[in-house]
């Protein structure tokens, strides 16, 4: 058993730094380079992608970046570990033993795991018993179902763990929970049991805080951010972890961000619940135990986690397509830009009126003054103000509602409040509003399944 | 009796869960911890977001981390991408939150 792995964090979703990764494996040692792709609205765009050209349906992004990996991971032996299989894990496998092949790496073996995608046999697990009724309003999954775009299980870190067993050098999953990408190795390495709950739930901490990418390393820090050195160069976070669930964050040196408390800390609030209750499909982690110490520059130690059982379920997240929406904005500019803009805003308003369309919903926003904190900013001195944007939403179930709107912006410059701009992109054009359905599923219900594919 | 804003004794991070915004607020030491302890209640961030918060506000308490982390439910104009918000995923509402003054 080795005395300790340590685990970097390569990407936060799919658009981060594209070089991140590359710098994980060659700005100092490594073992396992894990990397998220998956929001929920990524797995829609995969499954449209999919239904255009069956071979696609994964990061595609993956297959160059795995190009410039693959020399050195396999020189040095660094395992790769990556939900960026989509919708498509056999298709992103598969190219990625195409583009390996051209390498010259010799042997490599790639594990898919399969069986998150529920989509093609809803009607069979229904049957079976499953109503996979909506976790937050109790509806039943049937008033969607024909709208229905994708549907994954959350797979944890077993199946991971399973395809390492096997001898994989890449893991390529599709939904899996982010943690689980980072617990895997641990549980492998380490020899850990799946009733072993206080080192699952430390895995799954250090997961957290991995998930993100740089978000745990000074990146979007709200504290004291213009004191986090280089963020041009910022270092992506490495977890250091030991068999007995110690975990030690830190990032290469020589890159730019930082480590401390306080950016850790950040990162252990990020998108969570009720502390005492974080479930995965390995247990349920309490945050609440967590302890952190800085014990170096840029290291900071996480121990003392304390974990639970898991639950009988996965969680299912399924995708539908609900309506259409568009934004257009303008410019005003001094003086008077704010009365310029909200004057704008009652014309638009009023036209959109008088052609008798019907929209779910319509949102102006005043982008300078009051966008993202409304009526929590403060009241502001119009002539100091040397511009604002109009923002203007709207959101209907018909397409051509919705085209409609999108003709109505332009006409604004010459019909409209004077000293006006930034209209250059042209019409606003409808964008597909996806909408969620989070349902649970019996673990019993569904089972993941690792292949390797192998090139010799 | 001294009034401070929050964001001189602590920092945070927001995001989104569907349609309900998390904030988890941190102290930057045990002082203040017991300052936002005691004053950062459920009613009071729901008050501060009246305007943007149509639902309930959960509090949950991190002493560990001297942390506390607020749900606030219904926030986000529908979230995902039915949200017509700008800040859809509720990311700047950490910040919002430490705008609020507090009285010791």
């Amino acid at each position: 058993m080795k005395s300790k792995i340590k685990i970097a964090s390569g990407q936060g979703f799919w658009g981060d730094l594209i070089d991140a990764p590359y710098h994980q494996v060659i700005k100092g040692d490594i073992d396992y380079l894990v990397m998220d792709y998956l929001a929920e609205v990524t797995m829609s765009i995969m499954q449209k992608q999919k239904s255009r050209n069956p071979n696609l349906g994964y990061a595609i992004d993956l297959i160059d970046l795995m190009k410039r990996l693959l020399p050195i991971t396999s020189k040095k032996g660094i395992k790769v570990i990556t939900n960026g299989g989509g919708v498509n894990p056999i298709s992103c496998a598969d190219a990625i033993l195409d583009a390996a092949m051209k390498l010259d790496i010799g042997k490599l073996d790639v594990a898919v795991v399969l069986g998150d995608d529920i989509k093609d046999c809803l009607d069979d697990l229904i049957k079976k018993g499953c109503d996979l009724n909506n976790m937050e309003t109790g509806e039943p999954i049937i008033t969607v179902k024909d709208k229905l775009l994708s549907a994954n299980v959350y797979f944890g870190a077993f199946p991971i763990v399973e395809a390492l067993k096997r001898g994989a050098d890449i893991v390529i999953m599709g939904r899996t929970t982010d943690t689980g990408l980072t617990l895997a190795p641990m549980i492998y390495e380490f020899g850990w049991k799946n009733t072993d709950y206080d080192l699952l739930a430390a895995g799954t901490v250090a997961g957290h805080i991995l998930e993100c990418g740089a978000q745990s390393s000074g990146g979007n820090f709200l504290g004291d951010w213009e004191s986090i050195p280089d963020m041009a160069e910022i270092g992506f976070p490495i977890a250091e972890a030991y068999p007995n669930g110690e975990v030690i964050i830190t990032k290469h040196e020589n890159t730019g961000g930082r480590v401390t408390f306080e950016t850790v800390a950040e990162q252990l609030v990020y998108e969570i619940g009720d502390p005492k209750e974080y479930i995965t499909p390995d247990c349920v982690a309490d945050f609440s135990s967590i302890k952190l110490e800085e014990i170096g520059k840029d290291r900071v130690k996480v121990y003392n986690v304390i974990g639970k059982p898991e639950t009988e379920f996965y969680k299912v997240s399924c995708s539908y397509h609900d309506g259409f929406s568009a934004t257009g904005s303008l410019t005003y500019c001094w003086p008077q830009a704010l009365t310029k803009a909200k004057a704008a805003d009652k014309i638009l308003r009023k036209r959109l009126e008088n052609l008798g369309l019907k929209f779910d919903e319509i949102r102006s926003e005043f982008v300078g003054y009051n966008a993202t904190h409304e009526n929590l900013a403060p009241q502001m001195d119009e002539d100091k103000i040397n511009e604002i944007v109009l923002r203007f939403s709207v959101r209907a179930k018909d397409r051509n509602t919705i085209n409609r709107f999108g003709q109505e912006i332009a006409p604004l410059i010459l019909t409209g409040p004077p000293s006006v701009t930034g209209f250059a992109g042209g019409r606003p054009k409808p964008k597909d509003v996806i909408a969620y359905w989070p349902a649970l599923i019996k673990k019993t219900m569904v089972e993941p399944k690792v292949k390797i594919l192998e090139l010799k | 009796m001294s009034k401070i804003h929050l964001r001189q004794i602590a920092h945070g991070r927001s995001g989104d869960k569907g349609d309900a915004a998390n904030i988890g607020i941190i102290a930057y030491d045990d002082e203040g911890y017991k300052i936002i302890e005691k004053h950062l209640t459920a009613e009071r961030v729901k008050k501060h977001f009246e305007g943007i918060c149509f639902g309930e506000v959960e509090r949950y308490e991190m002493p560990n981390i001297r942390a506390l982390n607020f749900i606030l439910n219904n926030a986000l104009g529908g979230g995902g991408t039915v949200s017509l918000k700008l800040d859809a995923q509720g990311k700047t509402l950490a910040a919002a939150l430490l705008r609020m003054e507090i009285e010791t």
